[in-house]
């Protein structure tokens, strides 16, 4: 027995699962992951470019590739919110408004400063052009998350049911805000009820993809990062993460912060892919049909934001004869989701290509059971697309 | 507009808010669900009395003893069907849920009676009182008296009758109350049943005040019927009357003092205000959580 110990043979282990063997298993270098996710970008990238400007694609439905881009933005960045903080804010619809308000004013005021046109602006023609896009969309965001501030000290004093219904109250509030301002002001500001209109128009596939990608990618790094633990750490059992020496309050508000500024972000793209922006359009209904892009997808899963916010935008569309139907469909299929799959179609999985290629490296193959396999890799919150 | 007419205004408008507070805290205080579909089912409620009145030319006390009957039927079938089943799920997909249900029953409203406003015969007009130079209308003291008496009989329903003693049992605490041999599904369907009901009421005080029912109109008041719920401490009867109270006034005299574009917002802050000084509302019960 005593030599057993000292030969520095590997002991007998009581439970059944073998140890993984160090080594065997190949796992890919960080740079090698974010290179793989590059590649898979530009390639829809080159895809979506070339069907365009080859006129596969016709504008009506760049239009709508746009759109989808945009509600992707707003699912994911309600699901930082809904399903990485698993609080309920019912005012997405609001900071998407500020975003889109801030935004256009913004571009509108800026382009007779730096001397755009409003069709160099349309074009993205002019480097001048692009600066003011990315300024005003970050601008916009950063509108949006000042607010998200304001709302959130209060309101994440709360919990739950109350937190929805403060949320609600803050996005009636901004509405009504954006609706009366002018009288207040005296001049011609937002537009009133009538609308913001002589936006240009400055959205195109391109850009809009790009935005895609770069929030997509800013949310995945936050939460795999420290701050993205502490905040699905909240999630599970807040009484657990304060006891464990997490700040909850401050990473409730992070969140929250975050989730609004991305929310602004969508907004702010918004207001140049629909030209007039109306407060009318930002109400509960609207917070309402990103909620359900969420929950259908899966709370918590980015593929699930991704894929349900682009069904959710292309279906109507393509039933533009059944329009009518859509909301009772919509309401229908959230209630039957709810009460047999109440994860979400998706659940928490999240697609990972890194994963698959890992696999494909050690030819393990979920059809292929073999003894001693290692162990599933952790789920892993992933943005890969 | 003297000051008496206003007070009388808010009151009466305070008191549909109240009615309809009722049944949010209600199911609010027995299955801890804040009830989205509520303001719609007042929609519902309106729809019945325009087509006992308007289509078929019943009085309007048989349209509104319909209307009553119908709310009731609807709260407890959409407990049945969308809210029994998830009654251990987490409390975010019962939420959902009902967010669901009230998605579905205003477009629904919307497909079988088109957006237009419908409107209801008027009924109701007593005339009015002439109090020095202010004028009290009828309608308006008939809806203060029915929301009085509704929320006595509530008041005796739940203090006072075994029905209401299992409702507060079963609030209280659920899987001990049904230890006690109490039938938990049955007093949940009932709770649903009177809030409903309540809806009901406020559904015809809404006809008659305001003569039109469109598919949406539950949303806007559902809404700041909930605020006035939240405002008052949900789960609390009385905070509920108070809160709808607060919410009726506090419109009324906005729109009084020439702001009535900025009503809906005033009584958000209101909401917002209250929260944050006293998170569980003016009456309500303090929450522990324990681990």
């Amino acid at each position: 027995m005593k030599d057993y110990y000292n030969k520095g043979e590997e002991r007998p282990t009581l439970s059944a699962s073998v140890a993984k063997p160090a080594g065997v298993y190949r796992s890919l270098p960080m740079p090698a992951r974010y290179a793989i996710n590059a590649v898979l970008v530009l390639l829809f990238l080159v895809i979506g470019e070339g069907l365009i400007s080859g006129g596969v694609v016709n504008r009506y439905q760049s239009g709508v590739l746009e759109q989808v881009g945009i509600y992707i933005i707003m699912a994911v960045s309600l699901n930082i919110a809904t399903g990485y903080l698993g609080q309920l804010p019912l005012g997405h619809a609001g900071f998407m408004s500020v975003g889109g308000y801030s935004c256009a004013l913004f571009i509108i005021h800026m382009m007779p400063v730096l001397g755009v046109e409003t069709k160099a602006m349309a074009a993205m023609s002019s480097p001048a052009a692009i600066g003011l896009f990315v300024m005003g969309v970050v601008f916009g965001g950063i509108c949006a998350a000042v607010c998200g501030l304001i709302i959130g000290i209060p309101a994440l004093r709360l919990k739950g049911d109350y937190l929805a219904i403060i949320t609600l109250g803050f996005a009636e509030i901004i509405r009504v805000v954006i609706n009366n301002i002018d009288g207040v002001l005296g001049f011609d500001f937002t537009g009133g009820a009538k609308g913001l209109s002589g936006i240009p128009g400055y959205t195109n596939f391109l850009n809009v993809f790009l935005t895609v990608a770069v929030v997509i990618f800013l949310i995945h790094t936050m939460m795999k990062s420290r701050h993205g633990r502490a905040i699905l750490a909240i999630r599970d059992n807040e009484i657990a993460a304060e006891a464990s020496g997490v700040k909850t309050t401050y990473y409730k508000t992070l969140a929250f912060v975050v989730s609004a500024f991305f929310a602004g972000v969508g907004g702010a793209l918004y207001a140049g892919c629909i030209g007039v922006m109306d407060p009318s359009k930002f109400g509960f209904m609207k917070s309402v049909e990103i909620l359900v892009m969420v929950v259908l997808g899966g709370m918590g899963s980015m593929l699930g934001s991704v894929v349900s916010a682009s069904v959710l935008t292309i279906l109507p569309e393509a039933l533009r004869a059944f329009s009518e139907y859509r909301m009772v469909v919509y309401a229908v299929v959230l209630i039957l989701v709810m009460i047999f799959r109440p994860q979400g179609l998706f659940g928490s999985y999240d697609f990972s290509l890194s994963r698959v290629v890992e696999r494909c490296l050690n030819k393990d193959f979920p059809w292929k059971k073999k003894p001693g396999a290692p162990a599933e890799p952790a789920k892993e919150v992933s943005a890969d697309e | 507009m003297t000051f008496l007419t206003q007070v009388l205004n808010g009151l009466s408008l305070g008191s549909i808010y109240a009615l309809v507070a009722l049944g949010y805290t209600m199911v609010y205080g027995i299955i801890l669900l804040l009830n989205f579909a509520h303001g719609d089912i007042i929609m519902v409620g309106g729809y019945i009395a325009w087509i006992a009145m308007a289509n078929l030319g019943l009085p309007p006390a048989i349209a509104a003893i319909l209307a009553v009957i119908g709310c009731m039927a609807l709260g407890v079938l959409i407990d049945k069907i969308a809210y029994a089943p998830l009654r251990d799920a987490p409390r975010l997909s019962i939420l959902i849920t009902a967010i669901g249900v009230s998605y579905f029953l205003e477009n629904g409203g919307q497909l079988a009676f088109g957006a237009a406003a419908k409107v209801v015969p008027s009924f109701g007009d007593f005339g009015s009182i002439q109090l020095g130079d202010a004028s009290l209308s009828g309608r308006a003291i008939l809806t203060v008296l029915v929301t009085a008496a509704a929320t006595a009989v509530l008041t005796f329903l739940v203090q006072k009758t075994k029905l209401g003693k299992a409702m507060r049992a079963v609030s209280e605490d659920m899987g001990a109350a049904r230890l006690m041999g109490i039938n938990v599904n049955n007093t949940i369907s009932f709770t649903f049943a009177v809030g409903s009901a309540l809806a009901g009421i406020g559904s015809v005080l809404y006809c008659m005040a305001y003569t039109q029912v469109t598919p949406t109109m539950g949303i806007m008041l559902g809404t700041k019927a909930f605020v006035a719920a939240v405002l008052g401490g949900i789960g609390s009867i009385p905070g509920a009357v108070i809160g709808g109270l607060i919410v009726g006034f506090a419109e009324v005299f906005v729109s009084a003092i020439g702001l009535s574009v900025w009503q809906d917002a005033v009584v958000f802050l209101l909401l917002i205000i209250v929260l944050v000084v006293k998170p569980t509302g003016l009456l309500g019960r303090p929450m522990t959580e324990k681990v």
